[in-house]
């Protein structure tokens, strides 16, 4: 069974359609890109996946082990497994990161019925991910990601990532706003996630990032659709053509 | 914590229509007839022994009152109160006196227990009298002195206490007994003449706490009192004084909740504060009257009057309160920064939901030189509600170097309720500083996804960022407050959101 099946996937954004009928397929232990021009619908459909409210599923559906994942909360996707590492993670003032991400991690334990980690394991697990990323720990202290760099704050999301392991992750534009210093560290984080039980989705618009995270199957996305798929040598003659061509044929 | 923590969750499981606290206790009790009149002022005085000076001061405060009208500057809305149809006195029978935890009504005690009050906890792990030699001295103590209905039932760690040199004793006690201290305080910072609801407080005061730190005194551990409202249509008129003389240190904290009601009730405490010079005290407040159904009907009338007097130099006195409950709070903790180098602090959280009114703030009252104030105050409106912040920062003619500042933030939970910021400034001299910050924002739908997409649900994501927005006014509590009071956020804005 696959582990995520979009299949004819209609969203609607405020009367609009902005997904007509995309399909994607999304194996264990896959690494996947996702490619397309600015506006073609990359973030929507992680959005949908991940349960962001404001858009409308018009038709199509979205199967996650072969469960309806549109039926289910947002907690309840995260708890299963589906993780979005954001483009612009946001602050939470006041809210230390650590108690934040001891509290999620502790809100999918128990949702899936697991008990909650002692402080010591909890303590010892996150210091061992944090300093694998390069993450010091004064700033496990501070509000989440208030005041943080950019690098900071993306390799804040493949700490959770790392933290609450979970089986499909879909990193939206993990690269923007980074110098190359910065995206090696937090692809290498990624890479070290990777494992047969875990599948990756990896949504950007430049083919940079894909030297770093080399994916296995690479989809090129334009105007709600999936146009083509192919592997990893796609992303490589998109840098050279250009979206263009995707977009007449669209 | 692991005693209050497991009194949290204990309480967390006692669910009345959404209310968590709401349940009534079956004893007898005793009251006055209802309706308010010299008649009334005396059975109270006469039922509490009190000497002929205190019934004499009530009675001046009670003709007082014929004369005044409520006030109506404040940003609340409700109907009128009928007066003569209220209770004014309503005590548990009295057994004997009390020397221990055991000797008190059972049903009283399962009552604070269902509250998720430590006092069983506290005298398991503190044991009512310290065994000599176990004495941990970085175990924090709370000694509670609770308060059922209009009496004070249960006074513990007296002996500790004592050997301090420290009073800390229900008020009514403290007219009998040190009669001395009461004249020459009660009514010192809170005139009889002061307000409406102070002086019908003054009038019909029913008990509350009384402290005396004696100086150079550093109390040894935190003073802590729970009200609890428990009789139908019993005014509430609670009426504590705290002085710390030169040099002395006190903590107290005041936490309440009330039993579910249909019928509206009024709540008119009076809290009188003073620090002599070198003096500090810190004065906390956790709130939580019953606010009224998901209609908006019943709830706590919560009219209070708490006012520190920094009489000495150097002196500092510090207001925190965690405002959750009640339908109508009209509440402004104030300083008269009196002393030379004085300090006032005024930390708040007001939370707002369902169709909750909440008009509150402080008054800075800046008179000795040098002297120094400083407002945190975070509103969090949900619901329907209404979340006014009201604050004065005065520095009069002589008042030089005064200096103040203030920061003001609300945050607005969905589109129906209001936040409102009321600030009144006024230095006679030029040589007073004033700042003044205010935010209002709303609480931002993409910080909530972020949260859930992490695994939190809806209502858990909004506790964890309005706990965030509170964090600082949150750090002003006892540690034993603190986590309490961040439960209590979450379970008063459950509901707010989806
Ligand atoms: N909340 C929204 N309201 C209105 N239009 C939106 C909203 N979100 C996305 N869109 C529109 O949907 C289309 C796809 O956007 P998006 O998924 O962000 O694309 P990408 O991530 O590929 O750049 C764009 O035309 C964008 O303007
Ligand atoms: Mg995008």
């Amino acid at each position: 069974m696959a582990l995520l099946e979009v299949k004819d996937l209609q969203v609607r954004v405020e009367e609009r359609e902005i997904l007509h009928g995309l399909n994607l397929t999304v194996n264990e232990g896959e690494i996947h890109a996702i490619m397309g021009p600015n506006g073609s619908g990359k973030s929507t459909l992680s959005h949908v996946i991940a349960g962001k409210p404001g858009y409308e599923v018009t038709g199509g559906q979205i199967l996650f082990r072969g469960e309806d994942l549109l039926e289910m909360s947002p907690d309840m996707r995260a708890a299963k497994g589906v993780f979005l590492a954001f483009q612009y993670p946001v602050e939470i003032p006041g809210v230390a990161t650590m108690t934040f991400l001891r509290t999620a991690l502790n809100a999918q334990r128990k949702a899936r019925g697991e008990s909650e980690y002692s402080t010591p394991d909890f303590l010892k697990k996150v210091r061992e991910v944090s300093k694998s990323l390069n993450i010091p720990q004064d700033m496990l202290k501070r509000g989440v990601n208030v005041g943080f760099s950019g690098g900071e704050k993306k390799r804040n999301e493949v700490l959770q990532m790392a933290l609450f392991e979970p089986s499909l992750c879909i990193l939206d534009e993990m690269d923007s706003g980074l110098d190359i210093d910065a995206l090696r560290v937090a692809a290498d984080g990624v890479n070290a996630l990777h494992s047969p039980k875990r599948a990756m989705v990896v949504i950007t618009h430049y083919q940079r990032l894909l030297n770093y995270i080399v994916p296995d199957i690479v989809h090129v996305m334009s105007k709600g659709r999936v146009v083509k798929s192919g592997g990893k040598e796609l992303a490589l003659e998109l840098e050279a053509t250009g979206y263009a061509q995707f977009e007449d044929a669209a | 914590m692991p005693a209050v923590q497991e009194t949290v969750d204990r309480v967390k499981r006692i669910d009345v229509d959404q209310y968590r606290y709401g349940f009534e206790t079956l004893i007898e009790s005793d009251k006055a007839p209802k309706g308010l009149s010299e008649q009334t002022v005396k059975f109270i005085s006469e039922k509490k022994n009190e000497p002929a000076w205190m019934l004499q001061w009530r009675l001046e405060a009670y003709r007082r009152w014929l004369t005044m009208t409520e006030p109506t500057w404040a940003r609340v809305d409700y109907p009128k109160i009928d007066f003569q149809d209220l209770y004014y006195y309503s005590a548990p029978k009295p057994k004997k006196t009390i020397s221990s935890l055991d000797e008190i009504d059972p049903e009283i005690l399962k009552t604070y227990e269902k509250l998720g009050i430590p006092l069983r906890e506290v005298a398991m792990l503190e044991g009512v009298e310290p065994k000599p030699g176990e004495d941990d001295p970085n175990r924090r103590k709370i000694a509670v002195d609770a308060v059922f209905d209009s009496v004070s039932v249960a006074t513990t760690f007296k002996a500790e206490l004592k050997k301090a040199g420290v009073i800390f004793m229900p008020i009514s006690e403290a007219i009998r007994e040190h009669p001395e201290l009461v004249q020459k305080y009660l009514g010192s910072v809170v005139p009889t003449s002061d307000n409406y609801y102070a002086t019908l407080n003054s009038a019909v005061f029913s008990d509350g706490s009384f402290v005396y730190v004696p100086p150079g005194v550093r109390c040894p551990m935190e003073l802590s009192t729970y009200f609890r409202i428990n009789e139908r249509n019993t005014g509430q008129f609670e009426r504590t004084l705290i002085i710390a003389d030169k040099g002395s240190y006190v903590s107290y904290l005041e936490g309440c909740t009330a039993p579910q009601r249909d019928e509206n009730q009024l709540h008119a405490a009076v809290v009188e504060l003073v620090a002599h010079d070198d003096a500090e005290i810190k004065y906390s407040t956790v709130q939580n009257w019953y606010p009224g159904n998901s209609e908006g009907k019943g709830g706590i009338y919560n009219f209070v009057t708490k006012r520190g007097d920094c009489r000495g130099n150097n002196s500092k006195i510090s207001w925190t309160q965690v405002e959750t409950g009640s339908a109508i709070t009209w509440k402004y903790p104030s300083c008269i920064l009196r002393g030379d180098n004085s300090r006032g602090e005024f930390y708040s959280i007001a939370i707002s939901n369902g169709y909750q009114q909440v008009d509150s703030g402080t008054k800075m009252i800046h008179l000795g030189k040098n002297t120094t104030s400083r407002i945190i105050s975070k509103g969090i409106a949900a619901g329907k509600s209404q979340n006014t912040y009201r604050g004065l920062v005065t520095a009069h003619r002589k008042a030089t170097g005064a200096r103040n500042f203030t920061a003001c933030d609300s945050l607005l939970i969905g589109d129906k309720c209001g936040a409102h910021t009321v600030p009144y400034i006024e230095a006679k001299n030029s040589s007073a500083t004033f700042e003044h910050e205010a935010t209002t924002s709303k609480i931002s739908e993409d910080v909530l996804f972020y949260c859930i997409q992490r695994g939190l649900s809806q209502e858990e994501a909004v506790g964890l960022v309005v706990n965030g927005f509170v964090k600082d006014v949150l750090q002003q509590l006892p540690m034993e407050f603190a986590v309490e009071a961040q439960k209590l956020i979450s379970i008063s804005l459950e509901g707010s959101v989806g």
